[in-house]
């Protein structure tokens, strides 16, 4: 069983602030971690390949700096890191984006590829589905369990009200949310050996012979007309007077705001 | 110059802080209330490589830096002070003199499992009546036939009641005086041995703190640790390494004093404003975190002698003096911030004062420590 895991560095959000002005995001000072997803998209990796054998490679599209986010994975327990990095990738949305993973993907053995839901900087879902569609090959998405067997996989595809099963005949690409498992921690083993032991591939657009017309900002029909930060929510409003009295309030406001009826 | 962690060092904090805030700190109010020795936690930690952290890949452990070390117990001291030194204890006191001292024999019988938290030990130096005076052993080992038979008792022991395997030291020639003591690896299980009074102790009560009885305890030869009369130089120097742990201990414990402070300082008001707009307050977080940073330099320095084979006994006293006393003032001036919140159990400050004044005494004083740091100045 072979697995490829794709994954994103990315800002860390939590502590992420937007330039009021330009509407992007201010990265000075923020720290890079491994998009949240992608590291259950890891954990379960790294579970199917203990129940079944075979190997796990992480693929990440990237700056030269996303090598920790490999080195993170890789103390997680991944065998193989691939780095996705060159200029030509450079200003790629995620149509392009799955184009280049997909050249990448396609020069490695694989019956898994498994992508998390989607990263916390960009919230489209899009990859994913889009690679899937690259490969040719099935896809489930927003994956909350998995069964395995005779070269198919079945899994549990989380809707709003509830979730459905579907099996697809491997190699297939699965997408997955955070209730699927619990990311394992990266050992100081893994740690060590990460830094002192493993080599991190950079690939590069002519390795994985893609047509530079389908690269980066040219290869993205995606045209962003302007960012802008939300408006932060106004200050709570804080209900005053006895229990009966402000649930009263309570249920008037929500009838108000049509929450009831 | 150098002032920055290296990509391994990062990764490690960042690896141990998420730990510590996602395991040990939701249990950390509730094994200080019970005094409950955190057995899964402890477990998992071993698990990930936490317990034997410096020790080589092929005897178990990982093969880390001594700084990373020091990180790794400053950080899980920040959330628990108890967790802290339960991983100190087995990195510094006993895997460390296995792994320094140790026959191959032993190191793959004892160090192997320790390293990879798959045992826990534990370190039996202090007696009743020896206790900063070391040399005092009243513990005699008594060779008889291929065993040394050893009676007598060990008090204050770490982690005693949990740990499987502990390192002890016994009078093999009381006319030796300190070169008659010597080192041994002994077992729970072996005859003889029991555990005595469990102490009740007002902080750190999450971390088991026990007696060691000795009657009888047959040990085999191949246990001695080292040579025989060579076992008070053992000690010695296997201290010189653990105050460097309970340095980090004490600055991960004025960290935390000083995080709750800022937060409780910008959340609390008082004369319709919040406490951090009063200069008193502002004072006593720059005093904490002056002093926080002069202790971690102190700390990580020490560390990093260690690492690179240098000299440390007298930069780990001074590690550890520092980081205990400003650790006092820290956890004191949190707990005065906080005003009467910060004298009961719901504000987790009260237990940081309480962990706090430990780290002033075990593993040498803070006398022993000036002692150390001044009879190097005037040898």
């Amino acid at each position: 069983m072979n697995i490829i895991v794709c994954i994103k560095q990315v800002p860390d959000t939590t502590d992420v602030k937007i330039d009021p002005k330009t509407g992007t995001l201010i990265r000075d000072g923020v720290p890079s971690i491994v998009n949240p997803d992608d590291k259950h998209a890891v954990e379960e990796a790294l579970r199917l390949k203990e129940k079944f054998g075979g190997k796990v490679t992480a693929l990440c599209m990237g700056p030269p700096q996303a090598d920790d986010a490999l080195r993170e994975v890789s103390a997680m327990g991944v065998d193989d890191l691939i780095l996705l990095s060159d200029r030509a990738f450079a200003g790629a949305d995620t149509w392009a984006t799955s184009y280049a993973l997909g050249m990448a993907i396609g020069k490695i053995e694989y019956d898994l590829v498994i992508c998390g839901r989607e990263a916390i900087d960009g919230d489209t879902a899009q990859i994913g589905p889009q690679l899937a569609g690259c490969l040719d090959i099935p896809q489930i998405t927003y994956v909350k369990n998995v069964e395995m067997g005779d070269g198919k996989i079945l899994c549990e595809r989380a809707l709003e009200d509830g979730y459905e099963k579907i099996e697809a005949s491997l190699p297939a690409l699965i997408t997955v949310i955070s209730d699927l498992n619990k990311p394992r921690y990266p050992s100081v083993g893994g740690i060590v050996e990460a830094y002192r032991e493993k080599e991190v591939k950079v690939w590069n657009a002519e390795f994985i012979g893609a047509d530079q017309e389908l690269l980066g900002l040219k290869g993205s029909p995606t045209e962003v007309r302007k960012t802008f930060a939300p408006e932060p929510k106004g200050d709570g409003e804080i209900l005053q007077g006895s229990t009966d009295e402000m649930a009263k309030q309570l249920v008037t406001k929500l009838v108000d705001k049509n929450i009831l009826r | 110059m150098e002032f920055g962690l290296n990509k391994e060092q990062e990764m490690m904090r960042n690896t141990i802080r998420e730990f510590a805030l996602n395991e040990i700190e939701p249990i950390a109010a509730e094994i200080d209330e019970n005094a409950t020795f955190p057995v899964d936690t402890v477990k998992k930690l071993g698990e990930l490589g936490f317990m034997g952290m410096t020790v080589a890949k092929e005897y178990g452990g990982a093969g880390m830096d001594d700084v990373s070390y020091a990180i790794a117990v400053e950080e899980i001291s920040r959330v628990c002070a108890s967790h802290g030194v339960t991983v100190s204890v087995n990195n510094s006191l006993v895997c460390w003199p296995i792994n320094k001292y140790g026959t191959e024999e032993q190191k793959q019988k004892y160090l192997i499992p320790l390293a990879r938290g798959q045992k826990l030990g534990c370190f039996g130096l202090t007696e009743p009546n020896a206790g900063t005076d070391a040399s005092g052993q009243a513990t005699i080992a008594e060779k008889k036939g291929d065993k040394w038979v050893i009676n007598g008792s060990k008090i204050f022991i770490t982690n005693g009641a949990n740990a499987d395997v502990a390192v002890i030291f016994a009078m093999t020639d009381k006319s030796k005086g300190t070169r008659g003591i010597s080192a041994f690896i002994i077992e729970n299980t072996f005859p003889g041995f029991s555990l005595g009074t469990i102490e009740k102790k007002m902080g750190i009560r999450g971390s088991c703190t026990a007696e060691l009885v000795f009657e009888n305890m047959e040990v085999p030869e191949e246990n001695m640790l080292g040579k025989e009369g060579r076992g008070f130089g053992i000690a010695m120097s296997t201290l010189d390494g653990g105050r460097i742990g309970i340095a980090a201990q004490a600055l991960g414990i004025a960290q935390a004093a000083m995080d709750a402070s800022v937060q409780y300082a910008k959340e609390r008001e008082q004369f319709r404003k919040p406490l951090a707009k009063f200069q008193a307050i502002q004072w006593f977080l720059a005093d904490m975190a002056t002093e926080i940073d002069a202790a971690r330099m102190l700390v990580y320095k020490a560390a990093f002698d260690k690492w690179q084979k240098k000299p440390y006994t007298v930069s780990a006293a001074m590690a550890k003096l520092f980081a205990s006393d400003i650790c006092m003032n820290a956890t004191r001036n949190a707990i005065q911030i906080h005003g009467g919140y910060g004298y009961i159990k719901d504000y987790a400050v009260e237990r940081f004062y309480r962990d706090a004044k430990i780290t002033e005494i075990y593993e040498g004083t803070s006398e022993v420590q000036k002692m150390v740091i001044s009879g190097a100045l005037l040898k």
